[in-house]
């Protein structure tokens, strides 16, 4: 298999342009993953100072920093951002980055789509942020862009909605490519059954946005229409509905929501074996977990519309299937513990997010079943409650797996090793920090305090200002992990080809870093 | 080409094609904002991202002709484009699903609610769900328009619809066969019969607008009317466009009775757009 | 091992469910519920909380018992066992089998709280930006409720009250223990009437009535908040109940009944400018200054100024037209149905003539009245 590092970068028959027309006109895997996760990392800080503009706000009650339609500029473009800005885009990195090294494959299977997919991010992240300085403003109407409140709105909501356009087509060409990649490219012998779990969890991602970014370009062009040119999907008086608009955007919705955390999924299945030095527990249940998900997930969308009054069954329905997913959930969680069970465990920084992971998100999967209890979502629904929820899965889960997948494969794509001391610094302060900012919101909500709120009563006072500190810390300390990326960049400690000592896989084999070049030849996996 | 070349897969050389793609993107949707927002010289602008849309397929496209016509697509390139090509139609099947769930929910549920219990007592008096409807409000402003009925333009052109997959049909057995003429023959069939179908569409349109009242603005009716048959005569239109282009490589001999994918993934999209005029004519202009 | 685990567990669950009403009373928990629905959700998410509890000490003992013994540094080897049917199957199924525990009671509730037949007595509320709308429809009561905090309050300009943004002018009252149906719609854009104590929510939409109902079983002043975003002030809409006895209720509808009375006489007066001028600064304190801003400067790119603005100094009829029948597609809503002749002629007659606006002309009632006859042609135009 060592066959498989016999890759050159003397591709000397043809001229490379360099600089920045480099970047701008490549087509090579390994700098269209760069390109999407340097993008993901500072639009992370984007997003990430929104929030903590926000937080400062929400430090006492009473308005000191922003006025009200600002602040709910800063919640809409923060939730937008770090959606489709930052998660998602770090993802595709991954994805570009791994899955034809991890399949043995020379490159993706479109790598001119594959560099357009990612240069139309910059364009849909430019008009989000320009919106800002537009008449009347950046969108203020939440991300989930609920009608008849969006069609209000002035011109930064028409350039949002075409952004989302854009963003989707991104997703959907990226989508294409790695499916056909996966489908098509796997070196001789590898067949499904036997890919890295990352790969697979991509693969049915990957399937999710074709199927579900679609329907969102259908649901924001009704928007559009309904804005400039008369329709009346969402007006009661042409005879439409705005929960018309809610059904449609959370069949998308939901389902993007495993977007965002399956191939987190994926990386803490890579991450966790490796570090236990003992093979995956149940690989294939989890490919069946990771696909029952996934099938589940188009039909529980309306468990984010408990309260628009829907017939009862329809509310039984939508419970029942949504509980439903904790089970597939619940395999993947006791899978990781029983890989780790009578392991050889070492804690290196990878490690340590991986296991911050599967504790962490399970706390946001059981606030997810809380809400999916109909009742008891109803008196929790758009409460801070929400807040917690989705941080726990988003922050401690999706934004952690990544942070654990970039410490496992930076020294594989930089060639240096980065500095140990310093991501046990990030991880331990982000661990802390992000438990202070979104613990005591699962009580703000309980006791009644609604979300996308500028101000509050009195009684919410202690835990709004506990978050705040927690924020700090947290947001500061993600200036350790930009310190720790750019040092592994620059040198470093030189990073062996295996890199780990019980990690397996077709990208150990080849020289850290990566040449620009792997697998011109497949190599042959038994 | 040696044989080597071909057992490896095809990598392209960087390429100026899709940045070039991004910016017309940008300035298309810069444009089109401004359109819809009335200010000045949006069109131009729209209008410019057009002309560079179109610069960056004409450019792109020519150099994966070049590239197929110097036999760089070995068999597993050719596997990977007829992947992606379902994919592709798969996320299209999606995007249309979005407007025949608004169909289907404002048809069976909104409308209904609007015409019953509370709802109606308290705040649409006297209004009766019917479809199609222009929907309370504006049905109490006295709003009135006609729905369009199934049975002229409409049959006609599902007629021509299913015809011109026949055709292409026949076209495709034909280079199977080698036989050009053929070929040719069925597709400049197909391309006139797409073409008359987008003229008949255009004249229903304005027959709607003019003499029946029904607009985009006419309540869920007109939208859903018009968002499902004018993406679908968008779809048409660009199918038709790419079935041009196929016409004129046959005619240059591109295709060879085992190497023709292109032709192959056009005529799909073709029937996929016959799929959804078929689910239209069903549920948009008959089932009234 | 593992029951060693798993018998902390249930202690330390034990020793929660004592706790859970006292965490409530310190904000750890729901509020302390004032309906049986309320109550009944809040002992439905101790259940569900305390049996999550109990899985998550289950599995991540199991997990950090591991951390400790099975590290490389204590010198554990690794096994290399990587499935087993059996144990896979087992934690397959009992998670479900605990699912269907919860699902169960659940499903109870929901049913109950879906259950909207037979009312006592039915309240219609509807939500603008950014006030409450209550129509009694049994006893001929409406009135609009705002936030009464002040201004300065929120600024900072003086010390906030004990009620800080839960407090309004005019709250709703409802009779204790009288099974109470709530018709909720919107008038704009979607916002959420919730009384958390109640367990009470719904979305308000526009153009549709949805309906929920609650019985409250304390007399008592309930407070809660719109919870669906409605635009710049979503977060300055609370909601005030009051649940009174039976005598209170009714001595209550009394005295609102008097008062509508003098206001309804208002529209058939006329009064003069100085008069009128007072008077609709008041309303357009109340109701127009969240967008217009109270120096009527607007916010630029959102919300247009009055002060100077065409329509405010141009002819008087198209100035009473946009705030009878608003501005479809904007945020400029109709305010025919919610303000009174003499309101809207106020309210008028102030915007003519503060700032720089110096019209010099003035309103009656009367107008509005006149004009109100031609707002429904004046409003067909939409219609294209
Ligand atoms: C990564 C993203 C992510 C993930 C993975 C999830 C996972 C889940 N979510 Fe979450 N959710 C969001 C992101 C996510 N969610 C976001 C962004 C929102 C808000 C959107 C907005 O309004 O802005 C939201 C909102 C949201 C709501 C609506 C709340 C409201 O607005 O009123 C609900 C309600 O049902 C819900 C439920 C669930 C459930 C049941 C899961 C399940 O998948 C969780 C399953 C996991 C477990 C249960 C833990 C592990 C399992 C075991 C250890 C097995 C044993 C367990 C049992 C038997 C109980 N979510
Ligand atoms: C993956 C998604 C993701 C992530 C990672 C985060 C991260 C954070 N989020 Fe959240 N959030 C959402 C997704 C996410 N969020 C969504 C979808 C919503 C709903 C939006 C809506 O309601 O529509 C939301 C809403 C939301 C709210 C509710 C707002 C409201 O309802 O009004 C709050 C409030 O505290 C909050 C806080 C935070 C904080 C403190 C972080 C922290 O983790 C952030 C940490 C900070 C940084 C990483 C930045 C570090 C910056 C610096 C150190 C400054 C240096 C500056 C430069 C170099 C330029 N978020
Ligand atoms: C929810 C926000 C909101 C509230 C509350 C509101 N308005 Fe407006 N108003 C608007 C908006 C937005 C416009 C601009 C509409 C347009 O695009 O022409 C407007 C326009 C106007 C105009 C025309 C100004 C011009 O020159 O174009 C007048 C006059 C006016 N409003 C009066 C009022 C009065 C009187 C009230 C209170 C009784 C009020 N408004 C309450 C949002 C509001
Ligand atoms: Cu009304 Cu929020
Ligand atoms: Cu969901």
């Amino acid at each position: 298999m060592s066959d498989a590092a016999h890759a050159h970068d003397d591709h000397g028959h043809h001229a490379h342009p360099t600089g920045i027309m480099r970047w701008l006109t490549t087509t090579n895997h390994k700098d269209i993953g760069s390109l999407y996760l340097f993008f993901a990392l500072f639009m992370l800080f984007v997003a990430g100072s929104m929030a903590l503009l926000i937080r400062a706000e929400l430090f006492q009650p009473g308005l000191q920093l922003v006025h009200p339609d600002f602040f709910n500029q800063l919640t809409t473009m923060h939730g937008l951002i770090m959606i489709f800005g930052v998660i998602m885009p770090a993802f595709s990195g991954f994805a570009n980055w791994q899955v034809p090294l991890m399949l043995g494959a020379p490159d993706m299977a479109f790598p001119r789509m594959n560099n357009w997919a990612f240069w139309l991010l910059p364009v849909a992240g430019f008009f989000l942020l320009v919106s800002f300085w537009l008449p009347g403003g950046a969108v203020a109407g939440g991300w989930t862009m609920y009608p008849p409140l969006f069609i209000q709105g002035g011109i930064s909501y028409d350039l949002t909605i075409l952004a989302v356009h854009i963003m989707g087509l991104s997703s959907i060409m990226g989508s294409i490519n790695i499916i056909t990649t996966i489908l098509n490219m796997r070196a001789p012998g590898l067949t499904l059954m036997k890919m890295p779990l990352f790969v697979w969890t991509w693969l049915i991602t990957a399937y999710l946005l074709i199927a579900t970014m679609p329907v969102l370009a259908g649901a924001v062009t009704m928007l559009l229409t309904d804005r400039n040119f008369g329709t009346h999907f969402f007006n009661a008086a042409g005879g439409g509905d705005p929960v018309m608009f809610q059904h449609i955007f959370w069949f998308f919705a939901h389902p993007e929501v495993y977007i965002l955390i399956l191939p987190a999924f994926g990386i803490v299945s890579q991450v966790i074996p490796t570090f236990a030095r003992k093979p995956l527990f149940g690989y294939a249940s989890m490919v069946y977990a990771t696909a029952s998900i996934a099938v589940l997930s188009f039909i529980v969308w309306a468990h984010h519309m408990f309260t628009v009054g829907m017939p009862v069954t329809a509310q039984l329905f939508f419970m029942f299937s949504t509980m439903l997913i904790a089970v597939p959930t619940g395999v993947k969680v006791f899978n990781w513990v029983a890989t780790m069970w009578k392991g050889s465990m070492t804690f290196e920084t990878p490690m340590l997010f991986a296991i911050a992971f599967v504790c962490l998100f399970t706390i946001g999967g059981f606030s997810g079943l809380v809400l999916a209890i109909a009742p008891v979502d109803i008196q929790l629904h758009d409460t801070y409650y929400v807040v917690a929820h989705f941080h726990y899965v988003l922050v401690s889960g999706a934004l952690f797996a990544i942070f654990a997948g970039l410490y496992y494969w930076l020294p594989k794509w930089t060639g240096h090793m980065y500095n140990e001391t310093l991501g046990k610094w990030h991880f331990w302060l982000s661990v802390i920090g992000m438990n202070i900012v979104f613990f005591p919101m699962h009580f703000l909500g309980l006791a009644g305090m609604p979300r996308r709120i500028p101000d509050y009563a009195l009684q919410f006072t202690e835990f709004n200002q506990i978050a705040t500190v927690g924020a700090f810390i947290f947001g500061f300390s993600q200036l350790i992990l930009l310190t720790v990326v750019l040092k592994a960049i620059k040198g470093g400690e030189k990073a062996t080809t295996q890199v780990w000592e019980g990690a397996e896989g077709l990208e150990w084999t080849v020289p850290s870093p990566a040449p620009y070049h792997t697998f011109e030849t497949a190599p042959v996996v038994k | 080409m040696s044989l080597a070349q071909t057992d490896k897969y095809f990598l392209p050389q960087p390429s100026l094609w899709p940045i070039i793609g991004s910016a017309a993107l940008f300035l298309m949707a810069v444009g089109g904002v401004m359109v819809m927002r009335e200010i000045d010289h949006g069109g131009w602008i729209l209008l410019a991202g057009l002309g560079v849309m179109i610069f960056m397929m004409i450019g792109w496209f020519s150099e994966v002709i070049r590239d197929s016509e110097a036999g760089r697509f070995n068999r597993q390139v050719d596997s990977s484009f007829r992947w992606s090509m379902s994919w592709f139609i798969f996320s299209e099947v999606m995007f249309f699903a979005a407007f025949f769930g608004a169909l289907f929910y404002t048809r069976m549920l909104s409308v209904p609610w609007l015409g019953e219990s509370d709802t109606m007592e308290q705040l649409w008096p006297a209004f009766k769900a019917t479809w199609p409807t222009a929907g309370p409000g504006l049905t109490a402003d006295g709003f009135q328009f006609t729905p369009m009925g199934a049975w002229g333009l409409p049959a006609i052109n599902t007629l021509l619809l299913l015809t011109s997959g026949v055709t292409v049909t026949w076209a495709h057995w034909g280079l199977k066969k080698s036989n050009r003429s053929q070929l040719i023959l069925g597709l400049a069939m197909t391309v006139a019969l797409g073409v008359t179908f987008i003229g008949l569409q255009a004249y229903e349109y304005h027959h709607a607008y003019t003499e029946m009242g029904l607009t985009l603005g006419a309540g869920v009716y007109g939208a859903t009317f018009f968002m499902l048959t004018g993406f679908h005569g968008f779809h048409v239109l660009v199918g038709t466009i790419m079935l041009i282009v196929m016409l004129l490589r046959s005619i240059a001999g591109h295709f060879t009775a085992e190497h023709h994918f292109a032709f192959e993934a056009v005529s799909w999209y073709w029937h996929f757009v016959d799929v959804v005029w078929v689910l239209l004519f069903i549920l948009v202009y008959w089932l009234i | 091992m593992k029951s060693m685990w798993k018998q902390a567990g249930v202690v330390g669950a034990a020793i929660l469910a004592a706790s859970q009403s006292a965490l409530a009373e310190y904000g750890y928990n729901l509020q302390v519920p004032a309906s049986k629905v309320a109550q009944d959700v809040f002992q439905l998410h101790n259940f569900i909380m305390l049996v999550c509890l109990g899985i998550f000490v289950v599995v991540f003992g199991a997990m950090f018992y591991s951390l400790l013994k099975h590290r490389k540094s204590v010198g554990h080897k690794a096994a290399n066992f990587h499935e087993n049917t059996t144990v896979e199957l087992v934690w397959t199924v009992i998670p479900f089998i605990v699912l269907m525990g919860m699902a169960y009671p659940a499903a109870k509730v929901v049913i109950d709280m879906k259950d909207t037949s037979n009312p006592d007595m039915t309240i219609k509320i509807t939500g603008y930006q950014w006030k409450w709308g209550y129509d009694y429809l049994n006893d001929d009561v409406s009135f609009y409720s705002t936030l009464s905090t002040p201004r300065e309050q929120i600024t900072g300009a003086a010390a906030k009250g004990e009620h800080y943004l839960l407090e309004v002018d005019e709250p709703m009252v409802v009779p204790i223990g009288k099974r109470v149906r709530l018709l909720i719609t919107a008038n704009d854009v979607l916002h959420a009437w919730w009384v958390p104590a109640l367990g009470a929510k719904q979305d308000a939409i526009p153009g549709f009535i949805r309906d929920i109902w609650f019985k409250a079983d304390k007399i008592g002043t309930f407070r809660g908040q719109c919870v669906e975003l409605c635009g710049k002030d979503h977060g300055f809409m609370p909601i005030v109940v009051e649940v009174v006895s039976e005598e209170d209720y009714k001595a209550w509808v009394a005295k609102k009944k008097g008062g509508a009375q003098v206001a309804a006489a208002d529209n058939t007066k006329t009064f003069d400018t100085a008069e009128l001028i007072s008077r609709g600064e008041k309303v357009y304190q109340a109701n127009c200054a969240a967008c217009h801003q109270a120096n009527g400067m607007g916010l630029p790119g959102a919300f247009p100024a009055i002060s100077g603005s065409a329509i405010a100094t141009g002819p008087i009829d198209a100035h009473i037209n946009i705030i009878l029948n608003g501005k479809p597609g904007t945020a400029m809503a109709a305010f025919a149905s919610q303000l009174s002749d003499a309101d809207i002629a106020a309210v008028v007659t102030y915007q003519r003539n503060a700032w720089d606006n110096k019209m010099g002309d003035a309103a009656q009632p009367a107008a509005i009245a006149s004009a109100r006859g031609g707002a429904a042609e004046a409003a067909a135009p939409a219609a294209q």
